[in-house]
């Protein structure tokens, strides 16, 4: 062994791995770190869809598996004429809108309230993030109890504050207030998730920008529209992206709520979607009716994700 | 408005972007509006065409 410290580093250090590996160049070895991967996700996710589609176009039946035969868009055609696959679109619209309006505007203010430095902060925020970390359908079941007319809490905390009598109104079972039933739960369960990433947005503006602003003689509201609001704008569209994707194929919170009643105002796609392919047995169609769903979100997700990095540029 | 029908003649991503997300916007509103059902029924064929659309011309050059 020679004395010279270079050499003997030299000697040390391992050779690389594609040396050690004969014949492979990188780039092979690359492909053979990635291929596993690949390999996973066309068949979890890539086949899947594809065969999605193919079946989108048969009259196929999981319980009855010999005689499928290609209808090609007639499922569509069945889906798009039905009424009450219409009514379904509307409910999950009405359900969407209203959800992520609440959460946002509930969810921001909370961030920004628990963002100013009070004692007890960090008490109020895993307070206010518990209910996000409950089983949807456990939250579901209790929320079953409260709304309850004869001795549900939510109807006592309404007769309460309105002086409405609490058995005079069933939540879950009024055509008019179920919709807003679910939406109510769903906000109440997801407004904290909206609240962290609000929260994460407000905590990385530099304290500098305010101080400059406050130089420059800003008033608070306008700090607040011209600095805090444009800069948290790229997490709240996130968080709008999440929660839409998310509560656009909701589905356990509502069946364990409501099952989708009463008759079918609450019966969102999801809940239409699993009815058609698990008890009606209609693979087929309801691959048909997955595959627009598909279609809508992935549409929708492109444009707010294009528009979420122009907010980001500027 | 010349301008995006010049975008579009020219095969400007801008403008073909402009133009797939308001086929996409429409279509999602076709399909969950209460009004009218023919609505209803063409909603899909609009998402599907703006959704293709969007990405093929997100391959554009600006």
């Amino acid at each position: 062994m020679s004395g010279n410290p270079i050499d003997r580093v030299a000697e040390a250090t391992p050779p690389t791995f594609a040396s050690r590996v004969r014949g492979l160049s990188d780039r092979t070895i690359a492909w053979l770190f990635v291929g596993p991967s690949i390999v996973l996700l066309l068949a979890v996710n890539i086949f899947p869809l594809i065969w999605t589609i193919n079946l989108s176009f048969t009259n196929f039946k999981a319980n009855r598996l010999r005689d499928a035969e290609y209808i090609w868009f007639q499922n569509y055609q069945r889906i798009l004429t039905d009424t009450g696959t219409w009514e379904s679109m509307q409910a999950t619209a009405h359900f969407l809108f209203w959800t992520i309006f609440f959460q946002v505007l509930i969810g921001f203010a909370l961030a920004y309230l628990i963002n100013k430095k009070f004692k007890g902060n960090d008490m109020w925020t895993t307070i206010i993030v518990l209910p996000m970390m409950l089983s949807p359908a456990v939250v579901g079941n209790f929320w079953t109890f409260l709304y309850q007319p004869q001795i549900g809490l939510f109807n006592y905390v309404v007769e309460f504050l309105t002086g409405i009598e609490a058995s005079s109104f069933s939540m879950i079972g009024s055509v008019n207030l179920a919709p807003w039933s679910i939406v109510i739960v769903d906000t109440w369960m997801w407004t904290p998730f909206v609240m962290l990433i609000c929260l994460a947005g407000l905590r990385s503006i530099p304290d500098s920008i305010y101080e400059a602003a406050e130089c420059d003689r800003a008033s608070k509201w306008r700090q607040f529209w011209t600095l805090t609001i444009p800069m948290v704008l790229p997490f709240l569209m996130l968080a709008v992206l999440f929660r839409g994707i998310e509560n656009f194929k909701m589905f356990d919170l509502v069946v364990q709520l409501t099952g989708g009643g009463p008759g079918s105002i609450t019966t969102l796609t999801s809940i239409d979607l699993k009815r058609e392919a698990f008890e009606k047995w209609r693979t087929g169609y309801a691959s048909a009716y997955a595959v627009i769903l598909f279609v809508t979100v992935f549409g929708l997700a492109s444009i707010y994700v294009k528009a979420l990095n122009k907010v980001k540029e500027r | 408005m010349s301008a995006f029908l010049k975008g579009l003649l020219q095969r400007r991503r801008g403008a073909w972007e402009l133009l797939a997300t308001i086929l996409i916007s429409l279509g999602v509103f076709m399909l969950m509006q209460p009004f009218w059902m023919m609505a209803f029924t063409y909603s899909f064929i609009v998402t599907l065409v703006g959704t293709v659309m969007f990405i093929v011309v997100s391959h554009f050059r600006e």
